[in-house]
């Protein structure tokens, strides 16, 4: 039995660009969170022409209690794939927020502070399908976000994908996530998890 | 779908396919209509669970005006049914609308709001529908429109709406906005006990006494389906008890009072709202869709700060809530009324209010929601 | 001719709304018996038809026949009445529409009702003129109509109904004139009787609102023209083509064996629900 974290409005915002496969990552994780984990959890998206090509942005609210707002106001985490939405959205990452990064498309960090691995070029290289850079990148986010279990990720992943995928997609899942142990080993330990909703900027 | 299996019957749904799964709950079983943003994933999921559904149909029309004509057509073969669309979308269904309210069709019309007028913003958040839903046929009509700000909601009001046409035989209108149609939430499904389900009151009596716009208590007439054996004539003519085509004066006034009578002798049936730390509250935000949202945290952030702060969540827009809204207004010292328009329900405070209290509007026309923090600043300013 | 008459009376509302609004020398009754001996020849019920119309000297006609009627919104008679239809495909659905109701305003619709062949029976009453509304041009009014709203002559060419529905899609498309009520009542009743989208265009004289400013002293000339100026298609296919330019056709154009939307929803329903996993 995972570990039951208390959280009050986690906000995390998934960013890059149209095709990247942004807004299906921010569906796996809601709905692993939401239905797995048993967490309130909205998530809403940038719509429309814009989500094909361009800028393209998921973002989930994560909370143990009943979320009113269903949109981020100050994020707790930035998960950049694109150097442009990196740019465009770390101001609304809170001080002691996290940065994660792709670093095979984000060259220029806003901050010295942040994680990155590079999605890209591993999606690429070591599974051979740049289509799987959101499961890598999915994979990562179990590590580092503590409230949400790899094991219930792979679960819910075959209850999402099409068999025929499937396989190469747990591989992706899998790399990511044991990547993201090894670069960062003692990431989890640095959250603290409360938030005061300070509200000096939105979106 | 992939949601299924599941023990729970629970599932990671948009606001949209919340909407039809409340419909299918209520034993809708017939869908016309034409893609129109920010209200497409309804047409999309029905067409895929229609024809899993026992004589369910899914046809998308030509235009939105064929849309609601199929739905009437429908409704009087005896279907529940429905349409969703959007701002451009719903101003051409306003004719056939006034067609269902003079010949007392049920159904549910779904009106996904975004930027307007005209094409206006398709892809952003808007409210700027509220009065034509209540306006925007022509002549005088009664009609009930609803709305609902998060993703359960949508559910359990399409539910509801379906509901009030049957016990009405009206049409209802759902008023959603862009944000609470394309949010994904948990939502948990209900089992069919655990809603009442309503349909439509059909004639007990044999054909021959079948009178099919009789005046009666309620003052819903029976609604037979056609090729049921009670033939009866249909038509947007002012007709007279008998549905045949009438100018005389005090058949046309008894038809007129008939139809508005028997919305609002049941006014308290159809008010429906949701009062958030009310009790004591000295300043409350009356919102309605996403915007209740926002209020919700900024009333919860007010009460943080020790300041008496409340929301009036409406849900029933029109007939308008108003015991509600005046029973707060003796009592606070402020309503505030956020929404995405330039003030629509404002009005109908303002209207209701009469003098009783001091109104604050918070009107944003420029497609970005209203956060938490510009109505906690009007709490605070309040 | 009594017992013609006899029938017809077991058809209407004959205690409802008579006087009828339609004027001496008007086709529409004449249509209207031909579709009462149809529906009767073919020995339907009464409570199985559906009779929806639109709006205009056509549309009252659902008014005064004892079917389920439905009187629509100006050119919308199609949509509702494909409503009717895919809900319980075991009516008989029989659309009245008039010519600017199918072609002007309801012209869209047409379209999409032939090209989706959704199974209903379509007469459009084609009088080349609105007549409710005292005298406009219409969409089939012929080039040059003088008119209520062309009085210096109309400018536009007129719609040809049957090409267009022809054009469209649909399974069945027949054209009879108010003068040919033997024949009418053999185009209906086939179109009846036909799956799939039918239309059958009835050419029905107006004698006060188009006649009178057109050349026709009275309403029997009008009928005069009928005869004269239309060729059974049989005859009119082996005219020269300056010929044919002096008739209109007449007759059956299109007649094919193809099954409505609605029967193949159904089928498409019952192999999706039949499926082990459904």
């Amino acid at each position: 039995m995972p570990k039951q974290h208390e959280l009050d409005r986690f906000e995390i915002r998934l960013s890059g660009t149209g095709g990247q496969g942004i807004l299906t990552l921010g569906k796996i994780m809601g709905q692993v969170l939401a239905l797995d984990h048993g967490f309130y959890c909205t998530q809403t998206q940038s719509y429309g022409p814009e989500a094909r090509g361009g800028a393209s942005r998921a973002d989930l609210v994560i909370s143990s209690h009943r979320i009113s707002y269903p949109k981020p106001v100050n994020l707790d985490m930035l998960v950049a794939l694109s150097q442009e939405a990196c740019n465009l959205y770390f101001r609304n990452l809170k001080p002691s927020g996290f940065l994660l990064v792709d670093t095979s498309l984000v060259t220029q960090t806003p901050s010295n502070i942040f994680w990155g691995l590079p999605f890209t070029k591993m999606a690429r290289d070591k599974i051979g399908m740049p289509q799987a850079t959101n499961i890598i990148c999915l994979g990562a986010l179990s590590h580092f976000l503590p409230f949400m279990n790899f094991a219930n990720v792979k679960k819910a992943l075959a209850t999402v994908l099409p068999a025929k995928i499937l396989d190469v997609n747990i591989k992706a899942l899998t790399l990511g996530h044991s990547q993201a142990k090894k670069l960062y080993p003692d990431a989890t330990d640095k959250w603290t998890f409360f938030s005061p909703t300070t509200m000096e900027s939105e979106q | 779908m992939a949601t299924k299996k599941r023990k729970r019957k629970e599932i990671f749904a948009l606001g949209n396919e919340a909407v039809v799964e409340g419909a299918l709950l209520a034993g809708c079983s017939f869908y016309a209509g034409y893609p129109i943003t920010p209200s497409t994933e309804i047409a999309e999921v029905m067409s895929a669970r229609l024809p899993f559904v026992k004589d369910g149909v899914f046809i998308q029309m030509e235009d939105e005006i064929a849309s609601m004509g199929a739905i009437i057509g429908a409704s009087l073969a005896g279907r529940k049914t429905m349409t969703a669309t959007s701002g451009p979308g719903f101003s051409l269904m306003q004719e056939n609308l006034g067609y269902a309210c003079m010949t007392e069709v049920p159904l549910v019309v779904v009106n996904v709001m975004r930027g307007g007028p005209s094409t206006g913003l398709p892809t952003s958040p808007a409210q700027g529908d509220v009065q034509q839903a209540r306006w925007g046929c022509h002549g005088d009509h009664p009609i009930i429109v609803l709305s609902a700000s998060d993703v359960q909601e949508c559910l359990e009001m399409t539910v509801v709406a379906f509901n009030f046409a049957e016990k009405y035989r009206t049409p209802v209108i759902l008023l959603l906005d862009e944000i609470t149609a394309h949010t994904r939430e948990k939502i948990s499904i209900p089992e069919p006990e655990d809603f009442e389900i309503l349909a439509r009151v059909t004639p007990a009596m044999p054909p021959e006494w079948y009178v099919s716009y009789e005046e009666t208590m309620r003052g819903v007439p029976a609604l037979p389906p056609l090729g049921s054996g009670y033939r009866f004539h249909v038509t947007g003519l002012t007709h007279d008890q008998n549905g045949f085509p009438t100018s005389k004066p005090d058949e046309v006034k008894a038809l007129m009072h008939r139809q508005f009578r028997k919305i609002d002798q049941f006014f308290y049936d159809i008010q429906l709202f949701d009062e958030v730390s009310c009790e004591d509250a000295e300043v409350v935000v009356v919102a309605y869709g996403c915007v209740a949202r926002s209020a919700e945290l900024a009333v919860h952030m007010a009460r943080e700060r020790g300041v008496k702060a409340g929301l009036l969540k409406l849900k029933t827009l029109f007939p308008f809530p108003k015991t509600a809204v005046q029973a707060l207004a003796r009592q606070c010292k402020a309503l505030i009324v956020p929404e995405l328009n330039m003030g629509q329900i404002s009005r109908e405070v303002k209207r209701v209010n009469n003098g009783l209290t001091h109104i604050i509007t918070n009107n944003r026309v420029d497609g970005q929601i209203i956060t938490p923090s510009e109505i906690f600043k009007n709490i605070m300013q309040a | 001719m009594a017992q013609v008459t006899q029938l017809i009376h077991d058809y209407l509302r004959h205690n409802k709304k008579f006087p009828h609004v339609y004027c001496a020398g008007c086709g529409h009754g004449i249509v209207l018996g031909s579709l009462i001996r149809s529906v009767h020849s073919l020995g339907y019920s009464k409570d199985e038809v559906v009779l929806v119309a639109g709006i205009g000297c056509s549309g009252r006609m659902a008014v005064y026949v004892d079917f389920n009627t439905v009187h629509t919104t100006h050119g919308r008679a199609l949509t509702f009445a494909t409503g009717i239809k895919m809900a319980n495909p075991n009516l008989k659905v029989i659309v009245v529409m008039g010519d600017g109701d199918a072609m002007s305003i309801g012209g869209n619709h047409l379209i999409h009702a032939a090209r989706r062949n959704i199974g209903l029976t379509a007469l459009v009453l084609n009088n080349n003129i609105y007549g409710m509304t005292g005298g406009q041009a219409s969409p089939t009014s012929p080039e040059g109509t003088i008119s209520a709203t062309s009085p210096f002559g109309q400018l536009e060419s007129s719609f040809d109904i049957v090409e267009m529905a022809m054009a469209s899609g649909a399974s069945y498309v027949a054209r009879g004139t108010v003068l040919h009520a033997n024949m009418l009542d053999s185009l209906i009743s086939e179109a009846l009787e036909k799956p799939g989208f039918n239309l059958v265009e009835i050419l029905t004289p107006c004698h006060t609102q188009y006649g009178r400013k057109n050349k026709f002293k009275t309403v029997v000339d009008m009928y005069q023209w009928y005869k004269k100026n239309t060729a059974k298609l049989e005859r009119y296919r082996q005219l020269a083509p300056e010929e044919q330019a002096k008739f209109t056709p007449i007759g059956v154009f299109r007649d094919e064996m193809r099954p409505g939307l609605e029967v193949k929803y159904a089928t498409l329903r019952n192999k999706l629900q039949e499926q082990p996993n459904a």
